[in-house]
């Protein structure tokens, strides 16, 4: 548990992993049209913030921004005591009809974006939803994947990634710790 | 948070924090597009009621139903109580039917304390009311309906000056408030009769006075009582009127209240003795929204008691 922690991403990559994502969704989407950025609190809802402000570096549009607390449709909520909920905030133009793109730090078990995605059926209609995340760490236990990807990041399940953003941890960077896997990286 | 909700006292300052944030996020939801969510999905909470009740029954219904909880309601009129059943056999045939939580009001004070400590049931109990001891959910959604009102929906009531008005030596509103609302920092002033305080008031943690119109000009939220003439045999006070007079808060007095200050009610209402219809359906009056969060606030209470893992299942 206490294995060194390697960095694999710093605060540069992050940087630019996110402006990609950014350009990488208005290409797919041609424009900010219909776009809505959803994240998921409390790391992926300042993903979102920031996604938000490089598409309008980019396009001169700041588009909507929310952020969708999912521990209500969460299926392991039994396995620990009740958790606090994280603020949901749904932007005033509605999800009905828009293309919302959620966002997230971590892709693991893809079972926090089954949850969203239920939480989101009660919110409202969009015509499309995609997902961005910063890390995709593999180990699906759902057939979900994301559209738009910061870094692969091939690990072990014994392995923890942990990601690190100046609003909540003040600092910007991603790293792994605990037992490597067998083919390394 | 511990497995029950028996006191106001029960709950440290982080608890009570806690369920009026989840309270608050509960609210932005239910008031929203959102009409029901599937944490409780197949989870079965008991009402168990004594004693008649409007508000509080339905509320807890409306809450547990809201969470998906399927909601067994038990009334003692009607069932095997007015056949002579003890609690203690009525409590063992809920245990049998499985229930998650037991939501339960009594006259007789202590009886949320004896179901919970007695081991006749596994689940988590609620006090709904009982007797003239503690109401902890009321004391929940006054709190909540103070902070929203005054604090901005934000943290704690720290320095809020809240003041208690009339039968206090019946209220188990006002006991689970004093502790409640000392919990988050208000100051609290209660206000009756001689007759009307209960034993030992000194040693709450408020303060007392005789004369409501001293008080009046510097109260943040005024929160008059039911007089609970069924508990009274017309032994506490001379007359209605008189009563009225020095405690009621008529439009005279209403008038003299802050412009921020709010006027609150646990309801049900004694229009015309406590209360005047001007001051309870006035501007200032929050009597209505206090039924509209109780439904919050008792959805964070199960939310909190019953979504997660029981002590037992995480196994610390």
């Amino acid at each position: 548990m206490d294995a060194a922690q390697r960095e694999v991403l710093d605060s540069g990559d992050i940087n630019r992993a996110l402006s990609r994502i950014a350009h990488e969704i208005l290409e797919k989407n041609k424009g900010v049209r219909d776009l809505v950025l959803l994240g998921i609190p409390t790391r992926g809802a300042h993903i979102a913030q920031r996604l938000a402000k490089a598409i309008a570096d980019i396009e001169g549009v700041m588009i909507p921004v929310g952020t969708i607390d999912v521990t209500l449709h969460r299926d392991d909520l039994r396995s620990r005591p009740a958790r606090a909920l994280l603020p949901t905030v749904i932007p005033t133009s509605g999800i009905d009809g828009k293309k919302v793109v959620l966002v997230d730090d971590v892709l693991f078990s893809g079972r926090t974006i089954r949850a969203a995605l239920d939480a989101m059926g009660e919110l409202g209609r969009p015509s499309q939803v995609q997902l961005a995340v910063l890390v995709d760490r593999g180990h699906r236990e759902l057939p979900i994947r994301a559209d738009y990807v910061g870094k692969n990041l091939p690990t072990s399940l014994k392995e923890h990634v942990r990601v690190s953003i100046t609003e909540t941890d003040g600092t910007d960077s991603v790293s792994i710790s605990g037992t490597p896997a067998g083919g390394g990286e | 948070m511990k497995r029950h909700l028996l006191s106001a006292s029960d709950l440290s300052y982080e608890d009570a924090v806690l369920i009026l944030d989840t309270a608050e996020e509960l609210a932005k939801l239910v008031d929203g597009p959102v009409k029901k969510l599937p944490t409780l999905r197949g989870r079965t909470v008991v009402n168990l009621f004594y004693e008649d009740s409007t508000r509080t029954r339905i509320s807890f219904e409306a809450a547990a139903k809201r969470l998906s909880a399927d909601v067994i309601n038990f009334t003692a009129k009607g069932s095997s109580v007015s056949k002579g059943e003890s609690l203690k056999d009525t409590a063992l045939t809920l245990q049998a039917m499985g229930a998650d939580a037991v939501i339960v009001r009594h006259s007789a004070s202590g009886a949320a304390h004896q179901l919970a400590a007695s081991g006749w049931i596994a689940g988590s109990v609620i006090n709904a009311g009982d007797g003239t001891h503690e109401h902890p959910s009321q004391a929940l959604l006054d709190a909540f309906t103070m902070r929203r009102h005054l604090r901005d929906s934000k943290g704690d009531l720290a320095g809020v000056r809240v003041t208690i008005v009339g039968d206090v030596l019946h209220s188990r509103v006002a006991r689970s408030n004093v502790l409640l609302l000392a919990t988050l920092g208000a100051e609290v002033t209660l206000v009756a009769p001689p007759t009307l305080m209960p034993f030992g008031v000194e040693q709450w943690p408020c303060e007392i006075s005789y004369d409501l119109d001293r008080v009046l000009p510097r109260t943040e939220a005024l929160m008059m009582l039911r007089v609970q003439g069924e508990r009274m045999n017309n032994a506490f006070f001379p007359s209605m009127r008189e009563y009225s007079r020095g405690y009621g808060l008529d439009d005279k007095r209403a008038s003299a209240l802050s412009p921020e200050a709010i006027v609150m009610h646990p309801g049900p209402m004694n229009r015309g003795l406590e209360i005047s219809a001007g001051a309870a359906d006035g501007l200032r009056s929050v009597i209505v929204e206090q039924v509209a969060n109780g439904v919050s606030v008792r959805m964070a209470i199960l939310y909190l008691l019953l979504g997660g893992a029981s002590i037992e299942e995480v196994s610390l």
